[in-house]
């Protein structure tokens, strides 16, 4: 009876052992850190181990000497997100979570702004949309302020601010009244990221024509074309005339070339001519008397 | 009125592993004035999340960056690569399990050039080594995660998990 005893304590000693190594090998994560900050895990226990900080942005793996803490330098970690740790102790493992939270201060910016051309005088016709980052590319999504400015060469500057929600602030603004390349900047604290935006003139405004009789035609003329905010429309935009007379219709294509658009057309007694810009129509006139 | 969507995501997925159906809820779209979705936009962008969690889920567990390619672009791809870097480095690989998504767009951009969604989600992350499952611990995430179309899907650009 003593006998069968011994092995059998002497068993249950053995068995015992990993779940007396595993309950002594222990870690004290913080509840959370700052992307590459410096910090340290303590750890309990004696003898060595591994840790694992495992994540879908970022993974380590570090030797322990457990009973110490476990340091990990500036840098080391500098992905946010939410991770897996394991302490690995003589094949028993004990785990928990680690939140690393993006650093607090803007490092960079990703600004897109749309279009890259837009015409004059358009309303909000300009978005921008600000991602803010830190210096190790984190999305920061606690509210951050982000001023937002459109200057132009002949208009005054337009400003907002606006604060970050989920890492994003954006914006929608006018066009300014004048052609011209514009900036648009987008600012946190210190960090700031500039695009160029072609503001170009809008549709034809007030698109009027004149006829003045040259021999056996007619010399059909564009007062110059220029839009609602009094910006010349560009070299090249074509203006459309229309000639009807007696059933028939003939029309031409006529680039616009120094601020007007010219044509001759055959002077029949009783015609109409029209013109017409894009989706912008002018006038109409009737020549001769009939 | 809002509506809960409950979508079963039944996913050709890339590994028998996550041979699962995946649990989604899809919230009314929360957009703060910015552009309004189109009809198939939501539907569209909730669809390629979801099966873009799934192959970022194979490539962690296979150690695959390759999985990656239709999915994911920019700084979230990269993010991910180093990351399975490293765990062919050290001698690991990680796995997503069961994984219980409720999702709100909460941005359109106005151009339409990206969407932002916020992605409440549960699911048990293990760590392995070779096949030895060094620990299993159930997670609780918010992320935060950007949007971008390509030629004939929506990729994921910014991927940001952050506690609950």
């Amino acid at each position: 009876m003593r006998h069968a005893r011994v092995p059998f304590l002497a068993g249950l000693a053995l068995s015992l052992a990993p779940l007396a190594l595993a309950q002594s090998a222990n870690m004290n994560l913080p509840a959370s850190v700052t992307a590459g900050s410096a910090f340290s895990i303590p750890t309990s226990g004696s003898g060595t181990g591994v840790l694992y900080l495992v994540g879908p942005d970022q993974a380590l793996r570090r030797d322990v000497q457990l009973g110490s803490p476990l340091s990990f330098a500036a840098g080391d970690l500098f992905n946010a997100g939410l991770y897996l740790a394991v302490l690995d102790a003589g094949g028993s493992a004990t785990s928990g979570t680690l939140a690393v939270l993006p650093a607090p201060t803007p490092g960079r910016i990703s600004f897109l702004a749309a279009p890259s051309r837009v015409p004059v005088g358009l309303h909000n016709g300009i978005s921008g949309s600000a991602y803010v980052f830190d210096a190790y590319r984190n999305l920061i999504t606690a509210p951050v302020p982000v001023s937002f400015q459109l200057t132009g060469l002949a208009a005054p500057a337009q400003n907002r601010t606006v604060t970050s929600s989920n890492g994003l602030a954006w914006t929608e603004i006018d066009s300014a009244s004048k052609q011209g390349a514009a900036k648009f900047i987008a600012q946190a604290q210190g960090v700031s990221v500039t695009r160029v935006i072609a503001e170009v003139p809008g549709d034809p405004c007030g698109l009027t024509i004149s006829a003045h009789p040259d021999g056996k035609s007619l010399q059909v003329e564009t007062a110059p074309v220029r839009d609602c905010s009094g910006n010349p429309i560009p070299d090249g935009t074509i203006v459309t005339f229309t000639e009807n007379y007696n059933g028939m219709q003939s029309t031409a294509d006529v680039p616009i070339k120094q601020d007007v658009a010219k044509i001759d057309m055959p002077a029949y007694n009783g015609a109409t001519i029209s013109v017409a810009s894009g989706v912008v129509a002018g006038n109409e006139i009737r020549w001769g008397g009939r | 009125m809002k509506r809960l969507l409950t979508v079963s995501c039944a996913l050709a997925l890339a590994s028998p592993l996550f041979a699962q159906q995946a649990n989604v809820q899809v919230q009314p779209p929360d957009l703060h004035g910015s552009r309004q979705l189109e009809k198939q936009t939501g539907p569209a962008v909730v669809r390629d999340y979801i099966e873009s969690w799934e192959k970022m889920s194979a490539a962690l567990d296979q150690n695959q960056p390759a999985l990656l390619n239709a999915d994911f672009v920019g700084l979230a791809r990269e993010k991910l690569a180093a990351t399975i870097k490293t765990q062919s480095q050290i001698g690991i690989h990680s796995r997503y399990l069961g994984a219980s998504h409720n999702l709100q767009i909460v941005f359109y951009s106005p151009e339409g050039q990206s969407i932002q969604l916020i992605d409440h989600v549960e699911y048990d992350e293990q760590v392995l080594n070779q096949d030895k499952v060094l620990a299993t611990q159930h997670m609780k995430a918010r992320c935060v995660v950007v949007l971008t179309p390509a030629e004939t899907r929506w990729k994921v650009r910014i991927f940001q998990a952050s506690p609950e």
